[in-house]
């Protein structure tokens, strides 16, 4: 089984990137981010039952680095949505150059 | 391994794969957050099979149930989510997805028919390894990094509030609020 979570995971994870890479809905691809560290906690319990709970235990800090990050992006989200009055990444273009 | 368990394995993985391409290609940012549900909880299957019950409670209480809460919140506040397309689904659709779901209900129960259930013995050890395995791992040798966790969300609730705060809000500077 843990040759088919570890495929799973990939896709996921490349799930994860394709959208991340096509959407333009900043929240969306906050989601994307969201999905790819799901996929990488996968592999880390699949591997855990090969090498004990080490694996787990980082999952828990995963978990608290996600839930971390979610909050300060989304608020970085409101700042940017109250500036721009969009979400859309494609309006957030003042770095471009 | 037996037939039912590998069925469930392999049903629990594409049910995530499967909201995982119904997650990126939804246009509507609440639809896209409800099959990112739909996928943690497949998730939290498949942790759950792979003997990691603990993780599989966590990633419902915290990912399905927190963080995609906030998502929500935040979709909400910015007033994203579009009712226009918060539609029915038409009838041939639910159709389609109605015996789709009566196909796999059958196909779990013809599984359910293979699976002997071991007779229970007088003795049965209860497994002690939901928990403590995680517990033994994170409070010996990972102890100083699950301390410095508490720092890091400390940091970031401070972050958010600041981030999310009305900076340059007309009315604060007037009243001379100190700030």
């Amino acid at each position: 089984m843990i040759t088919e979570a570890l495929f799973f995971s990939a896709i996921l994870f490349a799930i994860g990137v394709i959208g991340v890479l096509t959407r333009r809905n900043a929240i969306i691809i906050f989601m994307c981010v969201e999905l790819m560290l799901n996929a990488v906690n996968l592999t880390f319990v699949a591997f855990s039952k090969l090498h004990g709970a080490a694996g787990q235990s980082f999952v828990v800090f995963v978990m608290t680095v996600a839930a971390a990050e979610a909050a300060v992006g989304l608020a970085i989200i409101i700042a940017a949505f109250r500036h721009f009055k969009s979400v859309d990444l494609r309006n957030i273009n003042l770095l471009k150059g | 391994m037996p037939l039912f368990y590998t069925f469930h394995f392999y049903l629990f993985g594409i049910i995530a794969i499967a909201s995982a391409i119904a997650f990126v290609t939804r246009e509507s940012p609440v639809a896209a957050a409800l099959w990112l549900v739909n996928t943690m909880f497949a998730l939290a299957a498949l942790y759950v099979m792979l003997d990691a019950h603990f993780i599989g409670v966590i990633q419902v209480l915290v990912y399905a149930g927190a963080i995609m809460v906030v998502f929500l919140f935040v979709v909400m506040l910015l007033n994203l989510g579009h009712a226009g397309e918060a539609r029915d689904v038409g009838a041939w659709r639910g159709r389609l997805a109605a015996g789709a779901v009566g196909v796999v209900l059958v196909a779990q129960l013809l599984t359910m028919l293979r699976l002997r259930l071991p007779e229970p013995g007088p003795d049965v050890a209860v497994p002690a390894n939901a928990v403590t395995a995680v517990a033994e791992s994170l409070f010996s040798e990972n102890l100083v990094a699950f301390e410095l966790t508490s720092v890091l969300l400390l940091a970031a609730i401070v972050g958010a509030v600041v981030l999310a705060r009305r900076g340059d809000a007309p009315g604060r500077a007037e009243q001379g609020g100190g700030r």
